[in-house]
C-alpha cells in the first residue's frame, strides 16, 4: 500500500479508534497525533486499544489549540514518522478522528496511484480569494497574532485595531507567496519530504508560528514552493458556516454522501450510528474510479448559509426580525396602493379584478373593518378582519398579508379616511407602487348630493389628512416606486393611466383595455369645487377642474397587435 | 432563594444525572391524563433526567411521576401567583441541578419541535449549539386546536393530542421588540383572532425561550418568555437572516380546556390574575369553535419552516 494516513485527535476517542482499524485494516498505515492537552485517562486507553495494530504509530505529542501552530507542529511531527518509518508511503493523507471514509479505502488507493505526481491541496493566493473568518484574510500573514481569539476576542481585536491604525506589517519571508486553503490535505511523498527537509524551514517555521490560523496556510504555501503538480482541491469533503465554522454531518445525511461519492467526509456527528454503520463501504472487487461531484452538497451548505445571513424577504417571525426602518424593502413580493382611483370610478374593485386577474382587495385599513378582497372575516393565515386588531401592529399586518399570499399580486384601496399609521411603511417599502390622485376624495362627497356648507368641514379634514400622506411620498425617504397626479389630470386622461396601472400590475399578462370602466358623471363638480371655494375651503389637492375637463371622455380604440402563430 | 423554602423534595433522582445530560424543567398542577403521553414525548427526543414540580395537584399525577425512573419531584401547596407563575421555583432548582447542563423549560401542554427533530435527536441540536457558541434557542409557542368545537373532542389519556387537535393558524402572527429586555414580544394566532380581537394588548404572549445552556446566574423572567441576562433574548437576527429556531406546539384546546378556564378563572392565580381564563370563560361558556377556512393541519416541522414559522437558519 502506498497509502499512509497522519490523524489528528483530540476527542471521541472511540470513533477515532474505529476510525484507524479501518484505515489500518485496509493497509494504509496511520501515525495519530494525539493532542497534548488530553489527559492520561483518556490518552492511555486509547493507546492500549491501538497496539495489536502493527502499521499504527502515535508520535509525540503537542499542544493544539485552534488557530495556533500546535497544529502544523503536530502534523509535522507525525508526517515525520510516517515517512521514516514507512518508506513505501507515496501519498500522505491529513484527517482527524472526526473524518469518515465514505468510499472503499481501496478506490482512494486506485485515485491516487492513477495520480502519482498530483498534490492534492486546496491553495489559494489571498490576493484573490476574499475567504474571511473575522475579516481578516490577507492580513493573517502581515499582523501579530499574541491573544487568543476564542478566548481573549476583545484583547484580539483590540490588537489588530491598533496593528491596523499604526500600520504595522511584518515581513513575510523571501520566496513564499502566502496561500490559504482547507487544512485537508493528501500531498505526495516527495513533497512532503521537500517541505519537511527544506533548508530554510527554520525560517518558515518561525514565520508560520506568527501567522493566524497556520494550519490553513502553512503547507497551503509551502506545497507552492515544492510541487510538481498543484491540484487545488481537498480530497475530504468539509463544508463550513458563515462564521467559519465546519458544518457537521448527522445520519440524515447518508444519500447525501452516498452521492457525493467524496472518499472522505468531516465533520461526523459522533452518534451518528446510521453513518458509521453505512461508512465506510467496504472494498469491492473492481475498483471505482469515479470523480467526486459535490454539487448536491455545495446546493443544501450554500442555502443554509443564504438562510442564515440573508433569509426570506418579508418575513417576519421569532427568529428573523430585521428592523423594518432599515429594510430596504420591506414585504415579501411587489404589491400596489391605489388611492383615490376608487373613489372616482364606480365598481372600481370588481372591474380591475377581471382585467388583472390580481388580488385586489377593498379598503384594507378602514377604520371600520378589513375589506379583504373577498369581504370575508377571516382571510388567508388566518387575519382577521377586525380594525382593532389590524391597527395595534399595522406594519406586521401588511408584511402578513403580503408574505401568506406571495404567489399573487396584491393591490388596495387606500385613502384618507382610512387609519393613517402605515403611511411610513408605504412610503420606505421598495416592493410598493403607490398610485395617488389628489383630491379624488371630492367626488363622493359631491356625489352625496350634500351642500358644500354642509361637507365642507369633511372636505377640509380629508384635504388636510391627504396632504400629510402626500407630504410623506415626496420625502426623500420615500422609496416607493409613487405616481401623484391631481384630480384634474387624471380626468383628462383616465384611460392611459388606467392602462398603466394595469400593466404593472399585470405585466405581460395585461391585455389592452378589454373593457372600460364605466366613467362617472361628473357634471356639476366644477361649480361643487366653487361652493366650497365660496365657503373658505380652498381643494387645492384637486388640481384646476373646469366644465371642459368633466366632460365624459371617448376611450380612444387601441388597435390589437398582430400576431404572427409560430404554427 | 426563599422560593426554595416553599419546595418540599418528593423524591430525588438527581443523583442520576450525568455531567452530560439534557434535563427537562416543568410544573404542573392537576394533569395525570397528560403526563403519560408528555414523558413518551420528550424520552423520545433525547430528554435524559426530568424534573417536575407539583403545584398542590388533587389527581394522581404526582403519584404517576413519581413512578418514572427518569424523574425528581417536588412538591409546593404555596401559590402559584405568587410565586411569579412558578418562575421562582423553577430558577430555585436550575440553579441548583441545571448548571452546564441544556436545560428544556416547558409546560405540559407544551411539545418541542425544532429543525430535523424527526431524524435527529435533541442531543444533537445541544451539541450542534455548542459548536456554534449559542446559548439559547427560541420556539414560538403555536395553538393548536381541532376542527369544530373545542369541548367536543375526547382526549384520553396517553392520547397523542395532535391527534385530534391539529389546526392552526399559519400566518397572522405580530410582533414587536422590547427594547428593555431585548426579546421579541410576540401575539396572535387564533386565540388573538377569536377572544382578544377588540383588546390585542392583552392577548398572551407566544414568544418563548425554552431551550438554554444553562449557567447559575440565568432567571426566567416571566414564565419562558423572557430571560436573564438579557443577551439570552437575542435568539433572533435583526439584520435579515434567520436564525435556527423551532416551535412548541401547544395542546391547550382539548375538551379539558373548558372545564380548566372556568377553574383557572376561579382561582385566579395566572398572569393578571387570569384575565386570559376569564375572557375564555366569559366569551365561550359554549365551546369556542377555532377553526377557520385558512387554518392548516399539522404535518411536520419541515411544513412549519416553509411556512416560515420556523427556520433551519444555518443548520442543514
Amino acid at each position: 500500500m502506498s497509502l499512509g494516513v497522519i490523524m489528528l485527535v483530540h476527542t471521541g476517542f472511540d470513533r477515532a479508534e474505529q476510525m484507524v482499524r479501518h484505515w489500518a485494516d485496509a493497509g494504509c498505515p496511520v501515525v495519530v497525533h494525539v493532542d497534548s492537552n488530553v489527559p492520561a485517562a483518556a490518552y492511555d486507553p486509547f493507546e492500549q486499544a491501538l497496539r495489536d495494530l502493527p502499521n499504527v504509530r502515535l508520535c509525540a505529542r503537542h499542544r493544539c489549540e485552534w488557530g495556533t501552530f500546535g497544529l502544523v507542529a503536530a502534523s509535522q511531527e507525525a508526517a515525520t514518522l510516517l515517512l521514516e518509518d514507512f518508506p513505501d508511503v507515496q501519498h500522505a493523507f491529513l484527517a482527524s478522528g472526526a473524518c469518515l471514509p465514505l468510499r472503499p479505502i481501496s478506490d482512494l488507493q486506485h485515485y491516487l496511484d492513477a495520480h502519482p505526481d498530483t498534490d492534492f491541496i486546496e491553495s489559494a493566493t489571498t490576493a484573490d480569494v476574499p475567504w474571511t473568518v473575522g475579516g481578516l484574510d490577507r492580513e493573517r500573514f502581515t499582523l501579530r497574532f499574541p491573544f487568543a481569539w476564542k478566548k481573549q476576542r476583545r484583547l484580539f481585536d483590540a490588537f489588530v485595531k491598533l496593528q491596523q491604525l499604526v500600520g504595522f506589517k511584518r515581513n513575510i519571508p523571501e520566496g513564499i507567496v502566502p496561500h490559504m486553503g482547507s487544512q485537508w490535505w493528501c500531498l505526495t511523498r516527495q513533497t512532503l519530504d521537500a517541505i519537511l527537509r527544506d533548508p530554510n524551514r527554520a525560517t518558515y517555521d518561525n514565520y508560520f508560528r506568527r501567522v493566524w490560523i497556520p494550519d490553513e496556510s502553512y503547507y497551503q504555501t509551502l506545497a507552492r514552493l515544492h510541487a510538481r503538480k498543484v491540484e487545488s482541491r481537498s480530497l475530504t469533503l468539509a463544508k463550513f458556516d458563515y462564521q467559519g465554522k465546519p458544518h457537521i454531518f448527522f445520519d440524515d445525511h447518508a444519500e447525501l454522501l452516498q452521492r457525493s461519492k467524496a472518499f472522505v467526509a468531516r465533520k461526523i456527528w459522533r452518534d451518528a450510528h446510521l453513518l458509521y454503520r453505512n461508512f465506510p463501504v467496504s472494498d469491492q472487487v473492481q475498483p471505482n474510479a469515479e470523480e467526486p461531484h459535490l454539487g448536491a452538497v455545495d446546493r443544501v451548505f450554500f442555502q443554509a448559509v443564504d438562510r442564515r445571513t440573508r433569509g426570506r424577504q418579508g418575513l417576519y417571525m421569532h427568529s428573523r426580525f430585521p428592523s423594518i426602518d432599515r429594510q430596504v424593502s420591506i414585504a415579501a413580493a411587489p404589491y400596489v396602493v391605489l388611492q383615490g382611483l376608487g373613489d372616482v370610478i364606480p365598481a372600481f374593485q370588481a372591474w380591475l379584478t377581471k382585467q388583472t386577474g390580481a388580488e385586489v382587495h377593498g379598503h384594507l385599513f378602514a377604520k371600520d373593518r378589513v375589506h379583504f378582497a373577498d369581504e370575508s372575516e377571516v382571510y388567508r393565515g388566518g387575519l382577521s378582519d377586525n380594525a382593532r386588531l389590524r391597527d395595534y401592529n399595522g406594519k406586521m399586518f401588511l408584511s402578513n398579508l403580503i408574505w401568506n399570499g406571495r404567489d399573487q399580486h396584491h393591490c388596495f384601496q387606500f385613502g384618507p379616511s382610512d387609519t393613517q399609521d402605515v403611511c411610513w411603511t408605504l412610503a420606505k417599502d421598495t416592493n410598493a407602487s403607490i398610485w395617488v390622485i389628489s383630491g379624488a376624495w371630492s367626488v363622493p362627497l359631491f356625489a352625496s348630493g350634500r351642500s358644500a356648507s354642509e361637507v365642507r368641514a369633511e372636505a377640509a379634514r380629508l384635504q388636510r389628512i391627504e396632504d400629510k400622506f402626500l407630504k410623506i411620498l415626496r420625502s426623500p425617504d420615500a422609496r416607493a416606486r409613487i405616481k401623484i397626479m391631481t384630480l384634474a389630470q387624471f380626468i383628462e386622461s383616465p384611460m392611459d393611466v388606467l392602462q398603466t396601472i394595469i400593466d404593472e400590475m399585470a405585466g405581460h399578462r395585461g391585455n389592452a383595455l378589454k373593457e372600460v370602466p364605466r366613467m362617472p358623471d361628473l357634471t356639476g363638480l366644477p361649480d361643487f369645487l366653487q361652493d366650497l371655494k365660496n365657503q373658505g375651503m380652498h381643494p387645492f389637492l384637486t388640481g384646476h377642474i373646469t366644465d371642459g375637463n368633466t366632460q365624459q371622455t371617448k376611450p380612444v380604440q387601441r388597435r390589437k397587435p398582430y400576431v404572427i402563430s409560430g404554427k | 432563594m426563599r422560593k426554595g423554602r416553599e419546595l418540599a423534595s418528593v423524591t430525588d433522582r438527581t443523583a442520576q444525572i450525568g455531567p452530560d445530560d439534557i434535563l427537562l424543567f416543568c410544573t404542573f398542577r392537576n394533569e395525570d391524563v397528560r403526563l403519560p403521553f408528555f414523558f413518551d414525548y420528550y424520552r423520545k427526543l433525547g430528554i435524559n433526567h426530568f424534573i417536575m414540580i407539583d403545584n398542590g395537584s388533587e389527581d394522581t399525577g404526582p403519584a404517576y411521576a413519581l413512578a418514572q425512573p427518569d424523574v425528581s419531584l417536588w412538591r409546593t401547596d404555596a401559590p402559584y401567583g405568587d410565586a411569579r407563575y412558578g418562575v421562582d421555583w423553577l430558577t430555585y432548582l436550575q440553579g441548583k441541578y441545571a448548571d452546564g447542563h441544556w436545560t428544556l423549560t416547558v409546560d405540559v401542554d407544551e411539545f418541542f419541535v425544532y429543525p430535523f427533530c424527526d431524524t435527529r435527536p435533541i442531543r444533537a441540536l445541544a451539541d450542534w449549539l455548542d459548536a456554534s457558541e449559542v446559548r439559547s434557542f427560541g420556539a414560538m409557542l403555536l395553538d393548536m386546536y381541532p376542527k369544530g368545537p373545542v369541548g367536543q373532542t375526547s382526549y384520553a389519556r396517553g392520547d397523542d393530542p395532535f391527534e385530534t387537535a391539529n389546526w392552526f393558524d399559519p400566518g397572522n402572527y405580530f410582533m414587536s421588540q422590547n427594547k428593555l429586555l431585548k426579546n421579541l414580544w410576540i401575539q396572535g394566532g387564533p386565540r388573538a383572532r377569536s377572544f382578544f380581537a377588540t383588546k390585542p394588548k392583552q392577548a398572551p404572549a407566544l414568544n418563548k425561550i425554552p431551550f438554554v445552556k444553562w449557567r447559575k446566574p440565568y432567571a426566567y423572567v416571566s414564565s419562558t418568555h423572557m430571560m436573564l441576562p438579557r443577551g439570552l433574548n437575542l435568539v433572533y437576527d435583526q439584520q435579515g437572516g434567520e436564525k435556527t429556531s423551532g416551535i412548541l406546539l401547544h395542546a391547550k384546546f382539548l375538551n379539558t380546556f373548558g372545564d380548566r378556564a372556568a377553574e383557572e378563572a376561579e382561582r385566579a392565580e395566572h398572569y393578571a390574575f387570569g384575565r386570559e381564563y376569564k375572557t375564555y370563560a366569559e366569551r365561550h361558556g359554549a365551546d369556542p369553535d377555532l377553526w377557520c377556512q385558512w387554518s392548516e393541519q399539522y404535518i411536520n416541522w419541515r411544513q412549519l419552516e416553509v411556512l416560515g414559522l420556523m427556520s433551519k437558519g444555518n443548520w442543514a
